[in-house]
C-alpha cells in the first residue's frame, strides 16, 4: 500500500477514534481547547512512531508469551520522555493535560498498533503506520476541540493564538455544558454518527458505479 | 473521628461527585465495551474495584518506600504500569486456583484491566493528591464502586437502546455515547455537593 492510501486510511476510513473506536478517554477528556487537542495529538503521534519503530525492530527478539508486557514497558519509556519534555518546555500544556499525559501508556491506540501492525511489519512500514494513525487521531481530536471550543467558550484557538484566542461568539452566548464532560459524550456521539453516515454514503456511491 | 470524616468525604466524592467514568473520563473503553449486558457489567465492575483497591495499596507503598527514597520520581509511570500488570497477573493466577467459578465468569476482562486507565489513573491521582495509605486504598476501592455503579446503570439503559428506533447512522455506538452523555448530565447534579 502506498503512502497516500495509508494516509487516507488513517484519516478517514480506518480512523483510530471514529472508525476503530480506540483511545476514547483522552478524546473526550482533553478536547476542550484547540491547544490541548493539538498538544495531545502530536504527543501521541510522536510516541506512536517511536514505539512502533522500536517494537518492529525488536519483534524477533521479544518472546511471544510476554510480548504485551514488553510492549507496555517500551511505550511507558517513551511516554515518560514526552512527559518530561513537555514539563520542561511547555509547562502550560503539561499542566492543562495533567494526568492524561502519563495515561497515554494505556491508550489503546498505541498498544493496538503495536500488536496489530508493528509486531508483524518492517521498521519503515511501522513508522509510516504510526505517523498515519497518529495524524488520524490528531485530526479527530482537533475536530472535537474546534466544535467544543466554539460552542462551549465561543473562541477559536485559545492558547494557540494568544491567551484568549479569537473570539467568535459573545461571552454571554456559549453553552458551558459543551466543555463539561456531558458535552464530550454528546459531541463524540454526533461525530461518530456523522462519520458512519459519510462512510455509508461513500459505499453507496461506489456501489452505484 | 476526623479520619473517619475525611474517608467518608473521599468515598462520596469518588462515587458520585467525581465519578471516574462520567466526570473524570477514566476507563471509558471497558465502559463502552463491556456494558452490553448487566451481568457482565457487574462482573467487570467487581474485578475493577478489586484491582483498583489492590493497585492503590501497592503503588502507594512502591512510591513511598522505593521511588521517593531513591529519588526516582520520574520513573513513576513505568514502575506503576509494571506493578499493575504484575498485580493483574497475580490476581488472575490466584482466582484460577482458588475461585475457578469467578475466574470463568470474568474471563477475558481480567487481563484487559491492565490497560484500563482507571487503574493507572487512580494510582497517579493518589500520589498527586498526597493521600495517606488508608486514604489511597479507600479512594481506590470507592473509585471502583463508582465505576461499577456507572457501568451497571448504563448497561441496563443500553439493553433498551438495542431496539430503540433511531436514525440509521446513530445505531449502535453513537446512540450509546449520547445516552452516556445524558447519564453524565444526571451525575453533574452531584457536583459541588460537599458533605462539610
Amino acid at each position: 500500500m502506498n503512502f497516500k492510501n495509508r494516509l487516507k486510511d488513517g484519516l478517514l476510513t480506518n480512523n483510530p477514534v471514529l472508525g476503530q473506536l480506540l483511545g476514547l478517554c483522552s478524546t473526550m477528556a482533553i478536547t476542550t481547547t484547540l491547544f490541548n487537542g493539538l498538544g495531545m495529538g502530536l504527543s501521541v503521534t510522536l510516541i506512536l512512531i517511536c514505539s512502533n519503530m522500536v517494537i518492529s525492530l525488536l519483534r524477533k527478539v521479544i518472546p511471544e508469551k510476554i510480548r504485551i508486557a514488553a510492549y507496555i514497558v517500551i511505550i511507558a519509556g517513551f511516554v515518560t520522555m514526552v512527559d518530561l519534555i513537555l514539563k520542561a518546555y511547555l509547562p502550560a500544556l503539561s499542566e492543562s493535560l495533567g494526568v492524561f499525559i502519563p495515561l497515554i501508556v494505556v491508550n489503546c491506540i498505541i498498544l493496538g498498533r503495536a500488536e496489530a501492525f508493528a509486531s508483524k511489519n518492517g521498521v519503515l512500514a511501522s513508522a509510516v503506520d504510526g505517523f498515519t494513525q497518529g495524524i488520524g487521531y490528531t485530526a479527530a481530536l482537533v475536530v472535537m476541540c474546534v466544535i467544543r471550543e466554539f460552542l462551549g467558550s465561543g473562541t477559536f484557538g485559545k492558547g494557540v493564538f494568544g491567551a484568549d484566542g479569537i473570539r467568535l461568539l459573545d461571552a454571554q452566548y456559549p453553552a458551558l455544558l459543551v466543555i463539561l464532560p456531558v458535552g464530550g459524550f454528546l459531541t463524540l456521539g454526533c461525530l461518530i454518527a456523522f462519520s458512519q453516515w459519510l462512510n455509508d454514503r461513500m459505499k453507496e456511491k461506489e456501489g452505484k458505479k | 473521628m476526623n479520619l473517619f470524616l475525611s474517608l467518608f468525604s473521599i468515598s462520596l466524592s469518588a462515587i458520585l461527585a467525581e465519578n471516574f467514568i462520567l466526570v473524570k473520563f477514566l476507563g471509558i473503553c471497558p465502559f463502552m465495551g463491556v456494558s452490553k449486558k448487566s451481568d457482565t457489567a457487574i462482573g467487570m465492575g467487581v474485578a475493577v474495584t478489586f484491582v483498583m483497591g489492590l493497585a492503590s495499596a501497592a503503588t502507594w507503598a512502591v512510591d513511598h518506600y522505593l521511588l521517593a527514597p531513591l529519588e526516582l520520581g520520574y520513573m513513576q509511570t513505568v514502575v506503576f504500569i509494571l506493578v499493575i500488570a504484575a498485580l493483574v497477573q497475580l490476581v488472575e493466577m490466584f482466582l484460577q486456583k482458588a475461585m475457578p467459578a469467578l475466574y470463568q465468569a470474568l474471563g477475558i476482562y481480567l487481563p484487559l484491566i491492565t490497560t484500563n486507565c482507571a487503574v493507572l489513573g487512580v494510582a497517579l491521582l493518589n500520589i498527586q493528591n498526597g493521600y495517606s495509605f488508608i486514604e489511597s486504598v479507600v479512594y481506590g476501592v470507592m473509585g471502583g464502586v463508582g465505576f461499577t455503579l456507572a457501568i451497571v446503570l448504563f448497561s441496563s439503559v443500553r439493553e433498551r437502546l438495542e431496539d430503540c428506533d433511531c436514525p440509521k447512522c446513530f445505531k449502535g455506538f453513537p446512540i450509546a455515547l449520547i445516552a452516556a452523555g445524558l447519564l453524565a448530565l444526571s451525575f453533574m447534579g452531584f457536583s459541588g455537593f460537599k458533605v462539610f
